[in-house]
């Protein structure tokens, strides 16, 4: 069941390349480039049309959507526990599936465009919203609440890190700028954005496959872990979405936030918050098994649950 | 010329732990650093830097003796449980000994 969307080839390029030890490897500066770029570009064009948007109406979904991200990881966190794993550990990996990945939403983005559906275009609010209270639930599990905890740090690592900053910082530029304002940026940030996409993903396929090799340590838990939480939060992203009456294809990339899981703020907070947690075993799951899940598999399944949850 | 002689600290340890560290190496009394990007591999497996969270750095700090291992001990005691840290010193010889 392999979606035939361009970006999704350039992954698989990228894992086989990986897995071959190909000697291919894009430059760290360009990496960090491509995201600066999918990030802005995706504030960008929320931007745009938050600036059509009665800005009172999107405080139902952006209070639900915060609340998501706080139940998933305390949902996640004791099957995790079930699973024989350390409570830190548990705790990081919770946090990295509450919050989400931006890469897995360009992806589905893409795959809805590539078929014609619309969608709500003030999705990347919701984006930007579930980044952040995935960590702080992630932290209080680790830690407690009555252990001594870095706030101010955690604060910074939080509200400051580089997608939070980039994703919030497109949305106010597209917010203020509006549709003819951005129109001189519209070939980098908009045309450009299907190729960034594509080089992102062949990065993201080599290191997905750098993080197979862990897998076999890992075992068989995480492999299950890392498919079958995506679908359950996918579901659970889907319900919501039916609930805020979202358009279909608002409700696919709200299933598809849900099911998604981290790996750019959070491993980051996480590894400076609670260093005890082996960012292997989150990253692993996150980059390993549940990114190429989602982008292969889950996508067309969430499609699957929001026709037939519609109906 | 025993007055011109320093110790060079050498860190080599996560990308994520510069902004805290630098910190940490000012409070205790060093007066500057240099920090340089860094791959390799250890103990911890494969640090390729091919993107954030498998990013190393290498950072060095030339200074007194004393104040070396002040910094060494406190690296050590804080970061090596959780973080790929190597810590290793060596002798240089400084040409203008006024700036460590």
């Amino acid at each position: 069941m392999i979606a035939p969307d361009p970006v999704v080839w350039f992954f698989l390029l990228g894992v086989v390349a990986g897995l071959l030890r190909a000697e291919l490897r894009l430059p760290p500066a360009i990496y960090e480039f491509l995201v600066t770029i999918l990030l802005l570009a995706i504030g960008i064009k929320g931007g745009i049309e938050l600036a059509r948007q009665p800005l009172m109406e999107l405080m139902l979904p952006i209070v639900a959507v915060a609340a998501m991200g706080i139940v998933l990881p305390l949902l996640a966190f004791p099957v995790l526990r079930l699973g024989r794993l350390a409570r830190a550990d548990a705790a990081s990996i919770a946090a990295h599936y509450g919050s989400v990945s931006v890469g897995t939403y360009a992806v589905a983005a893409a795959w809805l465009y590539g078929r014609g559906i619309p969608y709500e275009s003030w999705m990347p609010v919701l984006l930007v919203i579930l980044e952040i209270p995935a960590i702080i639930i992630g932290v209080l599990l680790a830690r407690g609440l009555d252990r001594h905890i870095r706030w101010r740090e955690m604060g910074r690592e939080v509200l400051l890190g580089k997608s939070i900053v980039l994703l919030f910082g497109g949305l106010l530029i597209g917010w203020a700028v509006g549709e003819e304002g951005i129109e001189p940026l519209k070939p980098l940030f908009l045309d450009l954005f299907p190729g960034v996409l594509a080089l992102f993903m062949l990065e993201m396929g080599l290191i997905a496959a750098s993080q197979l090799g862990a897998l076999r340590r890992s075992g068989l838990f995480l492999l299950a872990f890392g498919t079958v939480m995506p679908l359950f939060s996918g579901l659970f992203g889907a319900l919501l979405g039916v609930q805020l009456g979202l358009s279909l294809g608002g409700t696919v990339l709200l299933a598809t936030l849900a099911a998604s899981a981290s790996y750019i703020a959070v491993p980051a907070a996480m590894r400076l918050s609670v260093p005890e947690a082996n960012p292997t075993l989150s990253l692993t799951a996150a980059l390993g098994i549940t990114f190429p899940f989602n982008i292969l598999i889950g996508i067309p399944i969430y499609m699957g649950i929001a026709q037939w949850l519609q109906t | 010329m025993t007055d011109h002689q320093r110790k060079l600290l050498t860190v080599i340890t996560e990308a994520s732990l510069e902004h805290a560290l630098c910190e940490r190496i000012e409070q205790l009394g060093a007066h500057g650093y240099t920090i340089t990007d860094a791959r390799g591999k250890g103990s911890r497996g494969k640090r390729d830097a091919g993107w954030g969270a498998s990013a190393n750095i290498r950072l060095e700090v030339v200074c007194s003796e004393a104040c070396a291992h002040t910094i060494a001990e406190a690296l050590r005691k804080e970061y090596s449980d959780n973080y790929a840290l190597i810590l290793f010193m060596s002798d240089v010889e400084v040409l203008r000994p006024e700036k460590f």
